[in-house]
């Protein structure tokens, strides 16, 4: 039977990563991501699994991808400064493929900003932080059920694709307590990352079958009995470096694609009463919750409104957004931030209809109202 | 039931995020929706401490107090800074030792001895946050006296348990001694459960 806790969202975060099979925390805590760390502590060992302090967030991303080359799910968690620093370790498990989620409770910034201030100021640096081309998987929960059910989804999609998945979330959330509707473990869908079977020396670490479509690796997890190299340099199926264009290319292409071949897989969004909508909100993560009162306040003046909110922000659900805009007479775009999301919003709209824009970065939260006197605006 | 939009406020130790955990607590306890939250600066003690505690039969939008229903102030700067532009129907509950800024007039303000009563009744002045939400349920009529009870043994450290319920028995006196207060929805919904039996 479904039951209601009384969870805050950092919680609900360690709950899901748990019951997705994390068994490897590795962190170094930082409001307001602390808590994340926290119970961790206290519930890994409950689980057989292990938590590690490291002496920082350079060490905790590089002690987590390394829980998770041995075969181990893994996660680390941080705010700003700390996502600053994990950057270059970011690229690393792009590159080499290791499945890995990230989580970044959002703060005020730049530099150490304002520590208990909500922001969602770093969208742009999860989806392009580290450097080079490379793909990523970014998702922003909008209430504690949802902070629950996506890190479940979080890990599912690192797992199956291998790739480092960020999940963004921001302070309003991770710090909210509310009710959170559990289910039963037998109905939460667990992915595990594709695995080689028997350990063979001779086998290539990084060959695929590509007749059969595979545009995902198995994994051999270091201590099975297969050695091999891991390096964040372009590297062929063997695992070694090359310098070969071809190789390159292929392995890039590989990369990009198996992310964005797999869109319908990837992205979720949500719709509310956009079906005859002649305004919509665009937002994501904790300002949602002001954009649900906003259009409630709309509707009960007679204004058509609707909100379209992405839960996967990279890659951004942009087919369904640009489905949508048919009807619209006005999108407003609603984020803790001097304009990331917008930018987007602008891109794909090409102009079809006005954008407007509430944006917040003082550390105080974007109210209802402000969002509603845009939607009234003409 | 209207939506209850509670907040509390005081200096960063004196444990008022926790009383309006437990508030929460008790009303998803109760099958309520609820939202709680807190700003709060960098420090660990001292500095200014504000906690929301939304309480509602529906479900709930946005996350914060914006017309609130019951205001508790435990230091003279947490009453000096939420009490500007508050709405006329809100409770506001404070310490005995604070004084009223002009500005409440009109407003129904309850000065109770919170901090005294925890230190020299229960013996235990770190337990005035959790005397608090024995009196702010009394008050307000949230849930029941065994629910809250529950609600507070859920979150309160191991091995506090009976000094904690002391207080919060403590803080039920303390809100039904006030004159009119002899019939708060609480007292009403328990009697109400009793006759049910």
């Amino acid at each position: 039977m479904d039951q209601v806790v009384l969870m805050q969202g950092n919680e609900a975060c360690v709950e899901g990563a748990i019951a997705a099979g994390m068994r490897l925390f590795a962190g170094y805590p930082i409001t307001p991501s602390t808590e994340i760390a926290e119970l961790s502590a206290y519930r890994l060992p409950q689980v057989g699994g292990k938590f590690i302090q490291m002496e920082d967030e350079i060490a905790s991303i590089a002690c987590a991808i390394g829980g998770s080359v041995a075969g181990v799910k893994s996660m680390t968690a941080t705010s700003g400064p700390g996502f600053s620093l994990k950057q270059e370790n970011l690229g690393y498990a792009c590159l080499a493929e290791i499945p890995l989620v990230v989580v970044d409770v959002q703060r005020m910034g730049p530099s150490t900003g304002m520590p208990t201030s909500p922001s969602q100021g770093d969208v742009m640096m999860a989806r392009w932080g580290t450097h080079g081309d490379h793909p990523i998987i970014v998702i922003s929960p909008s209430s504690v059920t949802e902070a629950y059910y996506q890190t479940i989804r979080a890990f599912n999609l690192s797992e199956r694709y291998r790739t480092p998945v960020i999940f963004l979330m921001d302070e309003i959330i991770g710090h909210l307590r509310e009710g959170m509707q559990m289910k039963e473990a037998e109905d939460i869908t667990i992915v595990n990352r594709p695995t080689v079977q028997f350990p063979d020396p001779k086998r290539k670490p990084y060959h695929m079958n590509e007749k059969k479509g595979q545009m995902v690796p198995q994994m051999a997890p270091f201590g099975c009995g297969q050695r091999y190299n891991i390096t964040g340099l372009i590297h062929d199926e063997s695992g070694f470096p090359t310098n070969s264009t071809e190789e390159a290319e292929k392995l890039m292409y590989r990369l990009m694609h198996k992310i964005s071949d797999n869109y319908k897989d990837i992205v979720r969004y949500e719709q509310v009463n956009m079906d005859d909508a002649d305004v919509a909100i665009v937002c994501y993560g904790g300002t949602m919750r002001a954009a649900q009162t906003a259009m409630e306040m709309a509707r009960a003046k007679g204004v058509r409104c609707g909100i379209f909110r992405p839960v996967t922000i990279w890659p951004f659900p942009e087919r369904e957004l640009t489905a949508a805009l048919g009807g619209l007479k006005k999108i407003v775009v609603a984020e803790h931030n001097c304009g990331q999301i917008v930018l987007e919003v602008e891109r794909l709209t090409r102009g079809a209809c006005p954008v407007a824009f509430v944006g917040k970065y003082n550390g105080a939260v974007i109210t209802p109202q402000e969002i509603l006197q845009k939607v009234e605006e003409a | 039931m209207s939506k209850m939009e509670l907040r509390l406020a005081g200096s960063g130790g004196q444990g008022v995020i926790l009383a309006s955990v437990i508030l929460a607590e008790a009303a998803v306890q109760s099958g309520k929706y609820t939202a709680q939250s807190q700003s709060y600066g960098p420090e660990a003690r001292g500095g200014a401490c504000k906690a929301e505690t939304l309480i509602s039969d529906d479900p709930i939008g946005f996350t914060k107090v914006q017309q609130p229903t019951f205001l508790m102030a435990l230091t003279q700067k947490a009453l000096d800074t939420y009490t500007r532009a508050l709405p006329e129907n809100c409770l506001v509950l404070v310490d005995e030792g604070l004084t009223v800024p002009e500005n409440l007039n009109g407003h129904r303000v309850l000065r109770l001895p919170i901090l005294r009563t925890a230190k020299e009744t229960v013996g235990r002045a770190q337990t005035a946050n959790v005397l608090a939400v024995g009196c702010i349920n009394a008050l307000l009529g949230i849930t029941d006296m065994e629910t809250l009870k529950k609600a507070a043994s859920l979150h309160i450290p191991r091995g506090t348990e009976e000094i904690n319920l002391k207080a919060l028995a403590e803080g039920v006196k303390l809100a039904s001694a006030v004159p009119g207060e002899g019939n708060a929805p609480a007292a009403r919904s328990e009697k109400k459960k009793g006759a049910k039996q």
